[in-house]
């Protein structure tokens, strides 16, 4: 059976769901979907260009405050919000980018941190817009047709399958080979006379406007803002969702996104500790299994001696 | 600015560079970027506010919370990251990690209240500087800020340890080639950056507080503080924290809602043109 296949029955399997599922689960599902979009974003900088950022989520939050925003305070329609949550997404991400590219490793990792701070201190202090600690609320922001949790399900569903299908297409895209070709020696690609800093750049941007898909999405979903939305907790969760599902292979976010949440709500039932949860989940993920649940099952299915 | 907001930025950045100088070494030494530094500060804060409380002395509160810190750190060196070791971005990874369990762990104990460790009695009320009163205890945390600078300084230039640092942050298998036991230099200097990082925790606690998300925010100083000084740098970090004190008492003075953006907009464009930060340099 080959991939597309296997993916093609992944979806109709995801499709069918809310037909079987109580309406409490449609929503953890549709969830899970969501961040997975927010973990395929960071995995195309983690897994393709050799980056590991640590401010998506706060592109991610930029574009629900954004949207929110939009509706409730300027009264704009849901799809001009939506665009407008993703564009802000994006022109962030182009900021953060233009600094970013030239720092590698671990700088990386230290700018985006910074940078992450950076909004979630505008978010918490610019009272006037953001309303500080309260954050935003929104009333009724989705359209009719979209009230029924099965249909926003779909939705996000659909943007989910078609983000993951582009984001795919980049990262096998020859702009996305010559992405991998820096992440696998800046210098090389230098001297064969790409532009590393512009490739970087856009690489940074595209991973940005997906997170603010994401990002624009919650907004529907949650009609709720704060600044825990942008803090740098959801840039870790985001990441070690990118993390477990296993870095470079892209859909195992999904998995990743599944396992981080069911977790999540499986252990919010027995204690409030979810912290202390997430961070040992992050540590002994790092210690044991830093490529990841389908990083993990690829290595084991290849034939041997045939690295992936 | 006025002289008072002068002193305000100059007192935060002395408490910048104690903390930031224990981040720097590390990062220098070790590669390690500690991302739970800043739980660690929190942690030695709430030490230090417990002794002290308890005991009603300010000096044991700072030396239980070094102690308490260093002795987290070496379960922390010699229990989890010796599994990771020289992989860079596996160690930042799980080192935040611990910043999520630490924090945890720190909310379940000392709960979710904001508390200020007790200073001295000696240190209570103002004394005339320049042309304004300024707090005691404040002008202490100042002086502590330039005694560390000069201990550690002299620690590195006069001290055959300090030697051993300065040659491991240059080249550590030439200095492990020489025959010296690396290991140890990086465990102490580890356990010494974690120590720099409580004695932080309680210097600062006195003046701003300790609660949940303290830790977030002086870390994010310190990354600060490093990023523009350049890694394993102590003069850096001296500069370092003086500008951003300095640059973080401005903006909260002229653009309040801005202030974080005063600190990292100039961070950031340094970075674009010195990558390495002021003083780093290229390994």
């Amino acid at each position: 059976m080959n991939r597309g296949v296997m993916w093609l029955l992944a979806l109709l399997a995801a499709a069918v769901m809310p037909l079987v599922l109580s309406s409490y689960h449609v929503d953890l599902a549709t969830r899970i979907l969501i961040f997975a979009v927010l973990a395929m974003s960071i995995d195309v900088l983690a897994g393709f260009v050799g980056r590991t950022s640590l401010c998506h989520g706060a592109i991610f939050g930029v574009a629900t405050y954004v949207v929110i925003w939009a509706m409730a305070k300027a009264g704009l329609p849901a799809a001009p919000a939506f665009l407008s949550g993703v564009l802000a997404a994006t022109l962030v991400a182009a900021l953060f980018g233009l600094l970013a590219v030239r720092t590698s490793g671990v700088y990386f990792l230290l700018l985006t941190v910074a940078l992450g701070m950076v909004v979630w201190g505008i978010c918490l202090r610019w009272t006037g817009v953001t309303g500080g600690e309260n954050g935003l609320r929104g009333q009724d922001m989705r359209p009719g047709f979209l009230l029924a949790r099965e249909n926003f399900y779909w939705l996000v569903l659909a943007v989910a399958a078609l983000t993951a299908w582009a984001m795919q297409r980049f990262v096998n895209s020859p702009f996305g080979l010559s992405l991998r070709g820096i992440r696998d020696s800046e210098s090389r690609m230098r001297a064969l006379g790409y532009n590393v800093p512009l490739h970087l750049f856009v690489g940074f941007a595209v991973s940005g406007f997906f997170a603010g898909v994401a990002g624009a999405l919650y907004a529907f979903f949650n009609e709720y803002v704060s600044p825990s939305s942008v803090a740098m907790g959801q840039s870790v969760a985001g990441l070690l969702m990118a993390i477990v599902g296993g870095i470079g292979t892209l859909f195992g976010s999904f998995i990743g996104a599944a396992a981080i949440i069911l977790l999540e709500n499986t252990v919010s039932w027995y204690t409030d500790r979810w912290q202390a949860v997430l961070g040992l989940v992050f540590i002994l993920t790092m210690i044991f299994a830093p490529e990841g649940i389908l990083g993990t099952v690829r290595r084991l299915a290849a034939p041997k001696g045939r690295a992936r | 600015m006025n002289s008072f907001q002068l002193l305000n930025g100059l007192t935060f950045a002395a408490l910048l560079f104690v903390v930031a100088s224990g981040f720097t070494l590390v990062f220098g030494l070790l590669r390690i970027v500690n991302l739970s530094h800043g739980a660690l500060y929190l942690l030695g804060g709430y030490i230090g506010y417990s002794t002290a409380t308890a005991t009603g002395s300010f000096v044991l509160g700072m030396l239980a919370a070094m102690l308490g810190v260093a002795a987290v750190g070496l379960v922390l060196d010699q229990g989890l990251l010796r599994f990771v070791r020289g992989q860079e971005l596996r160690q930042v990874l799980l080192s935040l990690g611990v910043a999520l369990v630490l924090n945890d762990l720190a909310l379940v104990i000392w709960g979710g209240d904001s508390f200020t460790v007790p200073t001295p009695q000696a240190l209570f009320g103002a004394v005339p500087v320049l042309d304004t009163f300024y707090p005691k205890y404040r002008l202490f945390v100042l002086g502590m800020g330039v005694l560390v600078f000069v201990l550690l300084w002299l620690l590195l230039n006069h001290t055959r340890l300090g030697a051993l640092i300065r040659a491991g942050v240059d080249d550590p298998e030439m200095v492990e080639a020489s025959g010296v036991n690396i290991r140890r230099v990086f465990v102490l200097t580890f356990l010494l950056g974690c120590a720099l990082a409580g004695l932080g925790g309680v210097m600062g606690g006195a003046f701003l507080a300790l609660y949940p998300s303290a830790d977030a925010e002086i870390l994010v100083f310190s990354l600060a503080v490093v990023v523009i000084g350049g890694r394993g740098s102590l003069v850096g970090a001296a500069i370092g924290a003086v500008l951003v004190g300095l640059l973080n008492t401005m903006g909260q003075v002229w653009f309040p809602e801005l202030a974080y953006f005063v600190i990292f907009g100039p961070m950031a464009a340094l970075l674009a043109f010195r990558p390495l930060g002021l003083l780093g340099r290229a390994v």
